[in-house]
């Protein structure tokens, strides 16, 4: 499959690099020949140096032959116009649009409508709705929802204290009296799908599968709070902070924002009556002491610089605040990060790109439709959730005559929206879904019949 | 220094030799000479047994593989497969001096084709084989043929492509890494099967069309005949003559052909000036001999010819032009140097290169006249980078340098001031023979073995472009820490 990738920035390149290894025909446009020269070096790419918005380019690249356009450069109109100008070359192409603006919201759908594109992604937007979503439920460092919100994949961290601290995974349902799965484990820094056999340690991050309803019950009987927090710092006002406060003053929690530039903040302020905008550097610690950020249940770093991030939220976590989230924009999400103590990170790129390659796949799909694709524990370890059909193998077959590759866990099965965390004997059936977790697997799993060893 | 991933790769490169010395070995014995076929028998246990040993010990190589490391890799891979891949001539005892031997084998995977041999004719056809062989594969390369073939492990492919692949800049004909090398040898084969055709439609006998169309293909111009070409007759010439110039211009040119995008490929400024400069060398070559043969046809045929094996650096002959007037010899030795075009077969400056260099020259006169000039360098419509230019011309800093060093130390020999010159520039730019006492007729034999060291190293060198070979003499490359 040929795919083109216009804009060489952060989204372009996580994007280049995951759809890389999976192994398209990939092409990168930008206007600049450094950034380019760094692509075709480090990936399987072509080149192509130009505006990506101008028929010439685009032909370079061989638009009329290529099946999708993945429009990512810094500028929506940009990206809006070499969608349009890509579907006028080629009717049958696909489009992705970078489309970022707040401002466009609400056109959102009428130009996905007009301008034919398949899809619209806007990282700031993903990025804030992964920190609301973690937000909820503090105790969690991360948290992914599956098959319409009924089952969740939740990240914890097993303290010394903890019940689950020495316990051997097949004991594990007895101790907490609900039924669970714990689907990965991240112990320094290496992510294992763990069996049976396997004993959870302390300071362990261990990835639980779980029904929604199930999991507050599992939470209460390991005595862990699940409040959602009430009052949230947010240092930084730019378009995610933009977006998340939307989302926390429509969950009714106190926002407070430290933004550094004063019309941004006037900005902020007429836009949200209801929260409260400091004007001055958030970086510093006497605002930070001002401003009260131990008092806070939750701090978000979310400034331009990913140094500044991270120092506030070791600040912040030092502090004893409840919750810490860092932003990454610029860096490369790796494991040096986890051990820094500058609580859960988000990495808007690497979300954004995550929607990209699922959508990627799913065109690539002949059967089992792929309607989710997650990340846990960084990059290595993928959640998916499919859509079983007739065309899937082992169909009615029970799990445990099933051959699956190595390293790869169907953690829950739904039938009728009703999900059941699978055993031995659960079989899966045309028409349920299914949500499959894999760990650095290749080659990539693009469709429910990749699971399989046979 | 990432030397696992190194040793996988030359431990590849080698047992892809040990296939391509199958054929030989396979002749020696249909041929009844179990002796070359026993040397060729243990050579592929030894190169089975040092590839195979590196291979493993690299196979789960891990970690960064960067510029430093593609430029070691290649020069490695060139350095193991020529000081394994002449061993069947040391142990048949038909080379019986390794240096002699070396000399030989690097001749050949440079695609050289300068030989030490007094009297081709005695050596058996199965060495013969292996001889014209080793051309074709040096010509588009061991490295992207091992790029073709295996699946690309992340992204440092482009490193290899740009060490083994000559010319100023390098780039790939489609996204893909294994695609783009698959292209380059699907058009090579092709290539190289129509030119065996024609021969073998001219009544050249079999083994003489093969080992000439791979001669051709790599432009490497071991002959197997002492007269190299002259005694074949003129319809086999012309074919040679036009082939050899269709493995001198880049493959792209061929590619766009494919595309059938025919007026990119033929308003190409390279293949302008290639096509250019052979019509105008052979021109002046005819009326400067026209008194030495018979007929126009002969010296328009001879002229053509000889223009054509230098030019893209192949190094057969039709006839002694050792014999010839200066005027000729001159536009000869020139032609040694300027070369070929990027990204074929054939050797020297390279066209590209040469293009680059009288505009990025033309540009320093106008700026030396009016210093506040902005002009920018443009070749085929697209602007030249500086970056490019300024390789450029460090690069032909550092082809002079090494030019005048070889002749200081070839020149201890005692030899004629032509024959040390030519000698020298015919190994860098990987031509084959020379004038005077190395002209077409006689060979490298006579050098010592000193000299016949420096020259390998002058063909290595010239065919990696020189900075592959030279990353292996510093001392940060071999250093584990930083």
């Amino acid at each position: 499959m040929k795919i083109i990738v216009a804009g060489d920035g952060q989204v372009g390149r996580a994007v280049t690099r995951q759809l890389s290894r999976e192994g398209y025909d990939l092409t990168v446009i930008d206007p600049n020949p450094e950034v380019l020269a760094a692509s075709e070096t480090r990936y399987d790419v072509m080149i192509v140096q130009g505006n990506a918005a101008t028929m010439g380019t685009l032909r370079t690249a061989g638009v009329e032959s290529a099946d999708l356009l993945i429009a990512a450069t810094s500028a929506d109109e940009v990206n809006l116009l070499c969608c349009l100008t890509a579907r006028k070359m080629n009717p049958s192409i696909h489009t992705i649009a970078r489309v970022r603006n707040p401002e466009y919201t609400e056109q959102q759908f009428a130009m996905r409508e007009e301008l034919g594109l398949s899809m619209t992604v806007n990282p700031e937007k993903v990025a804030a709705e992964e920190i609301y979503r973690t937000l909820q439920i503090p105790a969690f460092v991360g948290r992914d929802t599956f098959a319409k919100g009924k089952v969740e994949i939740v990240e914890l961290e097993v303290r010394a204290d903890s019940k689950l601290a020495g316990v051997p995974l097949n004991q594990l349902n007895q101790i907490v009296g609900v039924k669970v799965l714990v689907c990965a484990v991240t112990r320094d820094e290496e992510t294992v799908i763990p069996n049976g056999s396997y004993v959870i340690q302390p300071g362990d991050h261990i990835h639980v599968t779980a029904q929604a309803d199930k999991l507050a019950r599992f939470m209460k009987n390991l005595k862990i709070s699940t409040h959602p927090v009430n009052s949230v710092l947010v240092i930084g006002g730019g378009r995610v902070g933009f977006y998340l406060t939307q989302l926390l003053l429509a969950g009714g929690m106190n926002v407070k924002i430290i933004e550094e530039n004063y019309d941004r903040c006037v900005e902020l302020a007429t836009a949200f009556p209801k929260a409260s905008v400091y004007h001055g550097n958030g970086t510093s610690q006497k605002v930070l002491d001002t401003e009260g950020i131990e008092h806070a249940d939750a701090v978000v770093t979310l400034t331009g610089s990913d140094e500044e991030n991270l120092i506030v939220s070791m600040y912040a976590n030092q502090l004893g605040v409840k919750k810490v989230i860092t932003q990454i924009t610029h860096m490369e999400h790796t494991a040096m990060f986890e051990k820094m103590g500058a609580g859960t990170m988000v990495v808007p790129k690497d979300l954004c790109s995550a929607h990209i390659v699922r959508y990627v796949r799913a065109m690539y799909n002949q059967t089992g439709e792929m309607l989710a694709l997650h990340r846990v524990a960084g990059e290595r370890v993928e959640a998916m959730e499919f859509r079983v059909d007739e065309n899937v193998r082992y169909c009615g077959i029970p799990l445990k005559d099933i051959p699956l590759r190595k390293n790869i866990l169907l953690a829950s099965v739904s039938r009728r929206g009703e999900p059941v965390i699978p055993d031995g004997s659960t079989a899966f059936q045309p028409g349920d879904t299914a949500i499959v977790v894999a760990s650095d697997i290749q080659p990539p799993i693009r469709q429910m019949n990749d699971i399989f060893a046979r | 220094m990432n030397f696992k991933g190194i040793a996988r790769i030359v431990g590849i490169a080698l047992l892809l030799e040990a296939c391509f010395m199958l054929p030989g070995m396979l002749l020696s014995l249909w041929d009844g000479e179990p002796d070359v076929a026993l040397a060729y028998l243990a050579t592929e246990v030894i190169v089975l047994a040092v590839g195979g040993a590196l291979f493993l010990w690299g196979r789960n190589a891990r970690g960064a593989f960067y510029e430093q490391e593609g430029f070691v890799a290649t020069s490695l891979s060139w350095i193991a497969l020529s000081v394994l891949g002449c061993l069947p001539f040391v142990f048949s005892g038909q080379i019986p001096s390794y240096v002699d031997a070396l000399f030989e084998m690097v001749s050949g995977f440079t695609t050289t084709g300068a030989s030490i041999l007094t009297d081709v004719e005695a050596m058996s056809r199965g060495l013969l084989l292996w001889r014209s062989a080793s051309h074709w594969i040096g010509g588009m390369g061991i490295l992207v043929f091992l790029l073709a073939v295996t699946p690309a492990g992340g992204g440092y492919t482009m490193h290899l492509l740009r060490a083994e692949s000559p010319g100023p800049s390098v780039g790939k004909l489609t996204p893909r890494m294994g695609q783009t090398t698959k292209i380059l040898y699907g058009m090579y084969i092709v290539l190289t099967i129509v030119n065996l055709l024609f021969l073998l439609a001219g009544g050249m006998p079999m083994f003489d069309a093969v080992c000439t169309a791979l001669g051709t293909a790599g432009t490497g111009g071991f002959g197997i005949k002492a007269d190299s070409m002259a005694s074949y007759s003129p319809y086999i010439q012309n074919v040679t003559t036009v082939f050899m110039l269709i493995f001198g211009v880049n493959f792209t040119v061929y590619y766009m052909i494919v595309l059938r995008r025919f007026s990119a490929a033929l308003m190409d400024e390279e293949l302008r000036l290639y096509l250019g400069v052979f019509a105008l060398s052979t021109a002046g070559i005819a009326w400067n001999i026209r008194s030495m043969y018979a007929t126009l046809e002969e010296t328009v045929r001879h002229a053509a010819f000889q223009v054509s094996t230098i030019m893209t650096t192949t190094g057969y002959a039709t006839t002694d032009f050792d014999l010839w007037p200066s005027f000729s010899k001159g536009i000869l030795l020139m032609l040694m140097l300027l070369g070929a075009c990027a990204g074929s077969t054939g050797g020297g400056l390279k066209m590209a290169r040469v293009l680059l260099l009288m505009k990025n020259l033309h540009r320093s006169v106008r700026r030396s006249l009016h210093p506040n000039t902005v002009r920018v360098v443009k070749v085929n419509g697209e602007p030249v980078s500086e970056w490019v230019l300024s390789n450029a011309n460090a690069y032909v800093t550092a082809y002079c340098v090494m030019l005048m060093g070889s002749y200081l130390l070839v020149s201890l020999d005692g030899f004629s001031i032509e024959a040390n010159i030519s000698a020298v520039f015919s190994c860098f730019n990987n031509i084959g023979p020379g004038f005077a006492e190395v002209g077409p007729t006689l060979s490298f034999a006579g050098y010592s073995a000193f000299s016949k060291i420096i020259l390998t190293l002058d063909m290595l060198f010239g065919r990696l472009e020189i900075f592959p070979m030279l990353v292996l003499f510093s001392r940060h490359t071999w250093k584990r820490s930083l």
